[in-house]
């Protein structure tokens, strides 16, 4: 196993610590304290319920943007800014340079995931004491989120490699939706009358990652049980498909001359 | 021009802002006025679909299910006790809901109580009898919806027969209480009588936790129980008759026929008194109501 | 003779051009070149010509279209050929947010230096390229020069037997200029290999063995410095004060420079006695006679034609 990504990734990690991107904690946190003390005004006999949604669903938004906006510019940003020229020029392979910078963004969404949890693990406590064994469902669904963050890190680091961050940015949104209502896309196939319309949903369907296999929040929040085979299931799709991305990704940027 | 003086920028800025923000206020205020009458008429539910909803909610439905929820709370609330109030969104709002998702119990709970309330209420059980049963789908192990099927078809469509299938059907399910199977014989056997009525209204209070239906709750179960209580006060009237040769003027004199052991209150406390038909009545100053529901079912047009 | 450090063979690099890629620039054609260890190699030529294509194809951030090289034996495509080369790109940029400490020794993590010795060994270059004070300041406060001694010191951190430079003295005062001078002998010294990129001729002047010049992507010459300059035909320049009331002599009149109350005249090796004679007669104080050995910008303009003026820097010395 080489070890030349490791410094790449702890370098990465502390890119974005010194760029403030952990102060996005600050805005969950102060969410998460309004949403508290709120909601059981707003909505009654529901509280736990909503807190569970809103942190979940703030997590994963926050985690999104985050993947997306600092994912584009992984690569695409160390060549504009000429640092890569000097890191090139040292051993280290290519492929090896794309899977540090890879692991230091996913270890950066991993603890910024970390502690938003903490932030809601605190609201829920505060607004239904005490947790209750179902409350554990929350951390799958938070690994869920997690694996899909990876999942989309995976899709930014791709376009950064031959792609302007503008570009970057929509084709990996554009992709996210389309794997979020992969479901819809193939339903819609199958209730045509084109045969050639049903092929090509179908087609897209298992090309696209399919994201709502992730979407465990829901479950989480009313406490229903998540299977194993699920947990399993769900790390397996998005180690494959990482690791098509990043063969993908290396094979583009193996070839990229620099500036 | 010479270099600026920076402090004079500031100042300036210092001094401008609050200004133009007061001025900008000001503008937003007069527009505001000029279309208020427009739009505060309708209170706009941009999207009806909750398919479509739900697609564009990007795998976020569990919250905006939330959100609509409370939104279909704070609706009703606003309008409940208001005379002449609609309430056309109250369906599509809870519609939308349990679509995005279906297993927020509280919304089927609320649709069961309010959405098919009468007077003062949408009066659509025609459309909460469906959406019960499509919270029982997608949580066929939750009991308190038969609950709240049992108490539709029961107290809004007087349809004694399926109230008590849906009770019966509830007390099977896991953590059901005891008392459900019962009140299903109950209903299969006396439905329409007025303490099986009251059974059915303290089951809705026992299983909520919503406070609205808690509320109404009480307030039906009071008005039973003061209707009971005026079907007995009529007995003891007539048995007076039988006695003195005339009606009783009120519940003392029955008090001192030795036919009534204490002043008869209502339960909110108010004695009752004898209408001018020689029939037993709440105390006019009493807040108590009979429900009207008693006398007419609603219709279930399918 | 010592083994060949650097052997370029062919090497040439095209880019696509337009809108469809159809048109091709070809920005190096076939350049064929060695350079021989231990020595310092000046590879000069106009803004253009394909100097920073040969270095960023050397050190693998582009990709060939053809040819080979090979670096102390190894091909350019070899990571491991990496660990032996050092390289300061043209106008260096680093992670700005990084101090000068923790750039060095995150480029450190990429050798097999034991924790303590990368951080002695940083230490240590960042007091040879003056920049101790500053080691703990983020770069993006530092200055042009600031930055360019960073590279230097990340280009030898780990003591490469092939260091390449691209115009390491841009952005450096004179005295930071002497610095990195030094800093080029001292690796001579021990027996490295210096290849440097650049358009100031005096630097080369000063410390190459060897030079090749670079052309529209062409090679236009190479040669030790000395066969290049000996080429030239010699001169003597003679640096004379005329007496204030006799008139130079006819012949050499027109061709003498005046600079000052000073006059210069340059005359060819078999004229210089003649000349010298000439002066006596008209009693000029003659104060001396030196050869005019031929500039590389000379050999420079020769080659590369006037078509592109060169850049002088401040301090080009004609002698």
């Amino acid at each position: 196993m080489s070890a030349a990504p490791m410094p790449v990734a702890v370098n990465t990690f502390r890119e974005a610590v010194r760029d403030r991107v952990l102060y996005n904690l600050v805005f969950f946190a102060l969410l998460m304290i309004g949403a508290a003390i709120l909601v059981g005004q707003i909505s009654i006999g529901i509280e736990r319920l909503v807190i569970v949604n809103l942190g979940l669903s703030a997590i994963s938004l926050f985690g999104l943007v985050m993947a997306i906006f600092i994912g584009v510019g992984l690569v695409s940003k160390e060549i504009e800014k000429r640092t890569l020229y000097s890191l090139l020029a040292k051993p280290i392979r290519r492929w090896e340079f794309l899977v540090g910078k890879y692991a230091g963004l996913v270890l950066t969404l991993a603890v910024n995931t970390s502690f938003m949890t903490l932030g809601l693990a605190a609201a829920l406590f505060y607004v239904g004491r005490p947790f209750v064994k179902t409350d554990a469902l929350i951390l799958v669904a938070v690994y869920f989120i997690l694996l899909e963050l990876a999942l989309v890190t995976a899709l930014s680091l791709f376009f950064s490699c031959f792609s302007t961050p503008m570009l970057s940015t929509l084709f990996t949104l554009g992709i996210y939706i389309t794997g979020v209502f992969a479901g819809e896309i193939r339903e819609f196939g199958e209730f045509t009358k084109s045969p050639a319309l049903r092929v090509v949903t179908k087609v897209l369907y298992y090309l696209v990652p399919n994201f709502h296999n992730f979407n465990a929040i829901a479950a989480a929040a009313h406490g229903e049980t998540i299977p194993l085979s699920l947990v399993a299931q769900n790390t397996l799709y998005a180690a494959l498909y990482v690791a098509l991305l990043l063969v993908a990704a290396s094979a583009v940027f193996s070839n990229r001359n620099l500036k | 021009m010479k270099h600026g003086n920076p402090a004079r920028a500031v100042w300036t800025a210092v001094v401008a802002t609050p200004l133009l923000f007061a001025a900008i206020a000001a503008l937003q205020m007069r527009i505001d006025s000029q279309t208020r009458s427009a739009a505060q008429e309708k209170d706009e539910l941009l999207l009806r679909s909750p398919a479509v909803i739900k697609k564009m909610s990007l795998g976020y439905d569990a919250l905006l299910a939330d959100v609509y929820w409370t939104r279909a709370v704070q609706y009703f609330g606003a309008r409940f006790g208001t005379k002449g109030a609609t309430y056309e969104l109250l369906w599509p709002l809870l519609d939308i809901s349990t679509t995005l998702d279906p297993k927020l119990i509280v919304a089927y709970r609320f649709g069961a109580v309010f959405l098919s309330e009468r007077g003062t209420g949408p009066g659509r059980a025609d459309l909460a009898v469906p959406l019960v049963k499509r919270g029982i789908a997608a949580n066929p192990d939750e009991w308190r919806l038969n609950i709240d099927l049992g108490f539709l078809y029961y107290w809004r469509l007087k349809d004694y027969p399926a109230s008590a299938d849906a009770l019966y059907e509830g007390s099977k399910k896991p953590g059901a209480p005891p008392w459900m199977a019962v009140m299903a014989a109950r209903v299969a056997q006396k439905g329409g009588s007025l303490d099986t009525s009251r059974m059915i209204w303290s089951g809705i209070y026992e299983s909520n936790r919503d406070p609205n239906i808690r509320a109404q709750a009480l307030r039906t179960i009071q008005g039973l129980k003061a209707e009971e209580d005026e079907v007995q006060l009529d007995a003891l009237a007539a048995e007076y008759q039988k006695r003195f040769g005339r009606l009783p003027a009120s519940v003392n004199d029955l008090r001192s026929a030795g036919l009534l052991a204490a002043i008869s209150v209502d339960p909110l406390g108010y004695p009752y008194v004898f209408g001018p038909d020689g029939k037993a009545a709440l105390n006019p100053d009493s807040p108590v109501i009979i429900p009207k529901e008693m006398s007419s079912p609603s219709t279930l047009s399918h | 003779m010592g083994a060949a450090a650097i052997e370029i063979t062919g090497l040439t690099k095209d880019y696509p051009v337009g809108f469809w890629h159809k048109r091709i620039r070809r920005s190096l054609d076939n350049l064929t070149l060695q350079v021989e260890e231990g020595e310092i190699f000046g590879f000069l030529g106009p803004n253009g010509a394909g100097k920073t294509t040969t270095l960023k194809l050397l050190t693998g951030l582009i990709f060939p279209t053809a040819g080979t090289a090979r670096v102390r034996g190894r091909s350019i495509d070899d990571v491991q050929m990496h660990r032996e080369i050092g390289y300061l790109p043209e106008q260096p940029y680093f992670y700005d947010y990084l101090t000068a400490r923790e750039l060095l020794d995150y480029y450190g993590r990429f050798t097999n230096y034991t924790k303590t010795e990368r951080r002695e060994r940083v230490a240590r270059l960042l007091d040879r390229v003056g920049l101790a004070d500053a080691a703990d300041l983020q770069l993006r406060k530092y200055s042009k020069g600031m930055l360019q001694r960073v590279g230097i010191a990340q280009a030898i951190l780990h003591e490469p037997q092939v260091v390449f430079l691209d115009e390491p003295m841009s952005g450096l005062d004179p005295v930071g200029r002497r610095e990195v001078r030094d800093i080029i002998l001292e690796l001579k010294k021990a027996g490295r290999t210096v290849f440097f990129s650049t358009h100031i001729l005096s630097d080369a002047e000063m410390l190459c063995d060897r030079v090749a010049v670079l052309a529209g992507g062409k090679l236009q010459g190479v040669g030790a410095l000395e066969e290049i300059m000996s080429l030239e035909v010699h001169a003597m320049d003679i640096l004379f004060e005329p007496r204030a009331d006799r008139a130079l002599p006819a012949g050499l009149a027109g061709r003498v420079t005046r600079i000052g109350g000073r006059c210069h005249i340059a005359v060819s090796e078999a004229e210089l006695y003649a000349a010298l004679d000439e002066l006596k007669n008209c009693e000029a104080k003659i104060l001396s006679v030196s050869p005019v050995r031929p500039t590389l910008e000379d050999y420079f303009l020769r080659l590369v034609g006037n078509e592109r003026p060169v850049s002088h820097g401040v301090e080009v010395i004609t002698r």
